[in-house]
């Protein structure tokens, strides 16, 4: 490692533009005459829309146009996708209802759209969409899942009967009723995994620009992966083909799941700009997000596992019902099937797993991936039902998860994934030495003397990240592939410029990538910058999310740079009149090994592009460009222990501390990754305490604002003591897990079993405000 | 936000004589309501007048037995201020705790109990302190000043220049923040007057905005203890519930609250 190789803590480059404020969002554009646009939404959460009259706002000043989602619809943009075809049980595939950008005829949540003013300001476009008459007339909605499956409940779409999108199953069912036959101790547990708002600290926003010369429209959006923006807005909703489209995501305020999707406003943006021969700007406010950014989770889950007569865990049963919102959003149906069930084994020999998983609309926002997507869920589970089992067979939970770690690699569970490397006890080891699990009964005691709840709780999860090996999430019904591309231009005095399809909206990747190009070829990283988000630039990517960046658009880049060397060498050796074999690269230098014959990388570079002397028959330049598909997913793993304190007469929790020992394979720079662990840490927090998006009976938002749906502040959170234990990843060669989600993904179970072991009752669900505690404390 | 006109006035005066002139005029203090609640359309006032820069309304001063706050002194002042920190420590404990450092930066007393939200902190001070609102056209006991729900006895117009609080022999206040907002879930302060009266308000927790709490005035003044409070019983019913906090569990933050106040007090 050099100074700023791998695993060194490089501070971050981009934080210079980012902390003085010269960052360069979507909102930050401003193209010659721009006209801003404001959607008309529906305050009903299920609604015919039977007309819209614009005359009076077509009247008001500024105004350039009002459109309708009929007007949207007659011109033939496409509805809505969704990426990911399931197939239910009985072997019908997964029942969706149209999803179009602006709602023609009927709405189905609050906050969709149906029209659009366009105008000279955002504010014009507001005063007139005040005026916009929209006739509604109510019909039943139903947000509440429960009640979305009974018989006569409100239905939401046509085409999906009872309101269920499908029923899946994965595992082994005969095998895991024979288990639970022979079982001599069943654990059974019902959990809800509560309903969050996403909250990325920029809003979503876009702006779309035609050109009617050359037939081109350009769409500057908040995007975690602009090319997939272009191919489906391209291949599916009809907006251009791809040649006639580029997508550029510039900086971008995170995303954590919400900006992956392409939603209604873009679409809506790109066909307004063709329609007012103008540039069109949309930027949402923070109420705008609340009720149209894809939240995240929403499970109500029954599950059963079944332990021998040495607690050993024979087998598992799950029952989910997953709530998709009103419609299907583009990779909501993956994620409590394929993202979700395949990681119910958790860091567990479980030898039979059979789950069921029931998807349901509602009259809500829709639902999709959100930080860990279905991992979270699938580790929640399993760590409160470990919890629960270590409470019901009386005896340790750290030791009871020891009795049943997979300890052999690699390793197949029963629901498709294929573990291939890990040391759970290590990580467990860490963890509770960090927090002295020992001396906890003693700590219990003297808080006890105190008027004091304490509590300790343990989780060990694993995600399934590097998503993902395409041929194998091709065969399970992915619309796309999920491998990296990536391109390495040595510019000809030795500067370099690596493009690629990763999209960093806060992961630190003009960092963290420049360090591989250190660690290789020695050159300082201020020598190297990193170009993505622009579909004109980058020629593909599949984005960031599902923790791939590192796993997968890294060795991507990986292997750009080995083409590249692998040229630059054989220049470098007909320079110095040397075998190629014998080149090594040091600091900077390519050098014959052994000798002091050495030629600097600059000058390699330039003779590359002078072109003057290269070996006979090599093209001039050096530029090379890879794609990089894994052969299996990365199984990062950790250990989370919290120790907190219940105040009995508030039901307050206070931590008194949070270890986290994360096995994430190699670290490209420590720094980062413990800030994307503080990150998902403070994510896990927030669901387990504070977060929930909530609806009334009627389907009306509760918490559309901050002053409602409670996020974490950093008075909500502990300092984390933070650790790693290394187990590499076999199955790309920088040995990389992934590290974006695990913290979201782990952190929940591990501060609910704590609360429920400090105040005795094993029943309490997230979020676990001060209220819901109190009243479980207290209850008889 | 829609259109309107600012307008910074230099002296009382002058903003009495702009909000009469003007069709619907709404003074502007730290703005912590005001211009939330303007942005997302919800008020539209013709004319906004600024009071916080008015000299003669920021500053907080002791005299003999009355600590008297200006209006649009700011809480993060009365939270600093050493005379009131020494007269009335509770009342500067209090602003410390008002929503976040953003919001104490700008927000006043007198723009707080002019909204009287009824999870707002100070109100349950002025109770319980038995402080007088000045305005620029009488005075008003607290208790006659809240009126519920985000209705004072304000006239139209009529400006509050400050608050004076008689300095209390004891006095503490104890606040569940709401985990969103950062107002009082429910919030107590409890003051022994120093003729011996004993008066106990609370926040966040009626339907019609801070009230006293007889029950524990009368255990209260028969014996000044946490544990006095103990065999108090506070009922759910008339009390606010949402999704932070039911009607009952906010009657156990009452009694919570309160003995904890008390603790503070001494």
């Amino acid at each position: 490692m050099g100074v700023e190789g791998i695993g060194a803590r490089v501070v971050r480059k981009e934080d210079k533009r980012f902390i003085t404020g010269k960052g360069r969002y979507v909102d930050d554009i401003k193209l010659t005459g721009m006209t801003h646009a404001y959607f008309i939404r529906s305050p009903h959460a299920h609604a015919k829309v039977k007309g819209i009259d614009s005359s009076a706002a077509l009247k008001m000043p500024g105004v350039v146009a009002v459109l309708t989602g009929k007007q949207l619809v007659d011109d033939k943009v496409g509805n809505l996708i969704c990426g990911w075809a399931i197939t239910s049980k009985d072997g019908s595939p997964m029942k969706m209802g149209a999803w179009p950008a602006m709602a023609p005829e009927t709405v189905r949540f609050v906050g969709q759209a149906v029209a659009v003013v366009i105008a000279e300001s955002k504010n014009l476009a507001r005063d007139a969409a005040e005026v916009v008459v929209v006739d509604y007339e109510e019909l039943p909605a139903v947000a509440d899942m429960h009640a979305a499956i009974k018989a006569g409940a409100p239905q939401l779409h046509p085409e999906a009967p009872g309101n269920q999108v499908y029923d899946w199953v994965i595992g082994d069912e005969s095998a895991t009723d024979a288990a639970f036959a022979k079982a001599a101790n069943v654990v059974k547990l019902d959990v809800t995994n509560n309903r969050l708002a996403p909250n990325a600290m920029e809003p979503r926003a876009a702006i779309a620009d035609y050109d009617a010369a050359e037939e081109h429209f350009t769409l500057y959006t908040t995007s975690q992966n602009p090319h997939v923006a272009r191919l489906v807005l391209s291949a599916f909703y009809n907006i251009a083909p791809e040649h006639k489209l580029r997508v550029i995501a510039p900086d971008v305020g995170g995303g954590f799941g919400s900006k992956i999707f392409i939603y209604p406003e873009e679409m809506v943006a790109l066909w307004a700009s063709k329609k007012v021969g103008r540039p069109v700007k949309w930027t949402g406010d923070r109420t705008e997000a609340f009720l149209t950014d894809a939240h995240g989770r929403d499970h109500i889950t029954h599950a059963e596992m079944a332990f021998d007569a040495n607690n050993k865990i024979i087998g598992l049963k799950v029952k989910t019902y997953a709530n998709f919102g009103a419609y299907m959003s583009l990779f909501s149906s993956s994620v409590p099937t394929y993202l979700y069930a395949t990681l119910l084994s958790g860091q567990y020999n479980i030898p039979a797993i059979h789950a069921e998983v029931i998807g349901v609309y509602t009259n809500t926002t829709p639902v999709d991936a959100y930080r860990g997507a279905g991992r979270p869920e699938a580790s929640y589970l399993i760590e409160r039902l470990m919890e629960t089992a270590a409470r019901q067979l009386n005896v340790d939970p750290a030791q009871l998860r020891r009795t049943n770690f997979i300890t052999q690699f690699p390793h197949q569970t029963p629901v498709i994934m294929a573990y291939d490397t890990g040391d759970f006890n290590a990580s467990l080891d860490a963890a509770m030495k960090a927090i002295d699990y020992a001396g906890f009964p003693a700590r219990k005691a003297k808080a006890k003397a105190d008027g004091k709840l304490r509590g300790i709780g343990v989780s060990c999860y694993i995600e399934a990240c590097g998503i993902a090996p395409s041929k194998a999430v091709g065969s399970l019904g992915a619309g796309v592939g999920l491998w990296e591309s990536a391109e390495v231009r040595v510019n000809p005095v030795g500067t370099i410029e690596i493009l690629t399809g990763s999209h960093s909206h806060g992961q630190g990747h003009e960092t963290t990538f420049c360090q591989l190009v250190a660690e290789r070829l020695g050159v300082p990283i201020s020598q190297v910058s990193i170009v993505h988000g622009d579909t004109d630039k980058v020629q593909f990517g599949m984005g960031t999310y599902g923790s791939r960046s590192a796993a997968v658009g890294l060795t991507a880049i990986l292997k750009a740079m080995e083409k590249m060397e692998s040229k630059a060498k054989k220049i470098a050796a007909h320079a110095l009149e040397a075998s190629e074999g014998d080149i090594v690269i040091e600091n900077g230098e390519f050098k014959v090994a052994g000798t002091d014959k050495a030629i600097a990388f600059p000058m390699v570079a330039l003779a590359a592009y002078t072109a003057h002397n290269l070996p006979d028959g090599m093209e001039p330049g050096l530029k090379e460009s890879a794609f990089y598909d894994p052969t299996n997913f990365t199984f990062p793993a950790g250990a989370y222990i919290c120790e907190l304190e219940v105040d009995p007469g508030t039901g307050k929790t206070s931590f008194v501390n949070f270890v986290a020992a994360d096995d994430f394979g190699r670290l490209i720079n420590p720094m980062i990754v413990e800030g994307q662990v503080h990150g998902g840490l403070v994510q896990g927090i927030g669901q387990a305490l504070l977060e929930h998006a909530i609806y009334d009976a009627n389907g009306q938002p509760v918490t559309a604002s901050f002053m409602d749906y409670a996020m974490p502040r950093a008075d909500d959170v502990p300092s984390f003591n933070l650790s790693h234990t290394t187990t590499l990843c076999p199955g790309n060669p920088l040995g990389i897990k992934g590290c974006g989600e695990a913290g979201a993904i782990g952190a929940s179970a591990a501060v609910i079993n704590a609360i429920t072991d400090a105040i005795g009752k094993n029943n309490l669900e997230m979020p676990a405000t001060p209220d819901r505690v109190w009243r479980t404390i207290h209850a008889a | 936000m829609y259109q309107t006109t600012y307008h910074r006035a230099s002296s009382v005066d002058e903003a009495a004589s702009l909000f009469a002139k003007s069709s619907e005029a709404k003074f502007l203090s730290g703005g912590q309501t005001l211009l939330p609640v303007m942005k997302q359309r919800l008020a539209g006032p013709s004319d906004v007048i600024d009071l916080a820069k008015i000299k003669d309304m920021i500053g907080v001063e002791a005299s003999g037995d009355t600590l008297t706050i200006k209006a649009a002194t700011p809480h993060y002042d009365v939270a600093s201020s050493d005379a009131a920190k020494k007269a009335i420590p509770a009342l500067a404990y209090l602003a410390s705790l008002i929503g976040d450092p953003a919001v104490r930066y700008r927000g006043t007393i007198g723009g707080s109990i002019a909204n009287n939200d009824p999870a707002a902190d100070y109100p349950a001070s002025l109770l319980a302190l038995d402080a007088t609102v000045k305005t620029n056209k009488r005075s008003i006991a607290a208790a006659d000043f809240f009126k519920g729900l985000f209705t004072t006895a304000l006239e139209d117009g009529e400006i509050i220049t400050a608050v004076s609080f008689p300095v209390p022999a004891k006095a503490g206040y104890s606040k569940m923040p709401h985990p969103a907002s950062r107002f009082a879930l429910t919030g107590v302060f409890v003051a022994q007057t120093k003729s011996g009266e004993v008066r106990v308000a609370a926040t966040g927790a009626s339907q019609n905005g801070v009230m006293r709490v007889p029950a524990i005035e009368a255990a209260l003044k028969a014996n000044w203890s946490p544990a006095a409070i103990d065999s108090v019983s506070i009922p759910a019913s008339g009390l606010l519930a949402d999704i932070h906090g039911s009607a009952e569990y906010r009657a156990n933050l009452v009694k919570v609250m309160a003995q904890r106040a008390v603790a503070a007090a001494g």
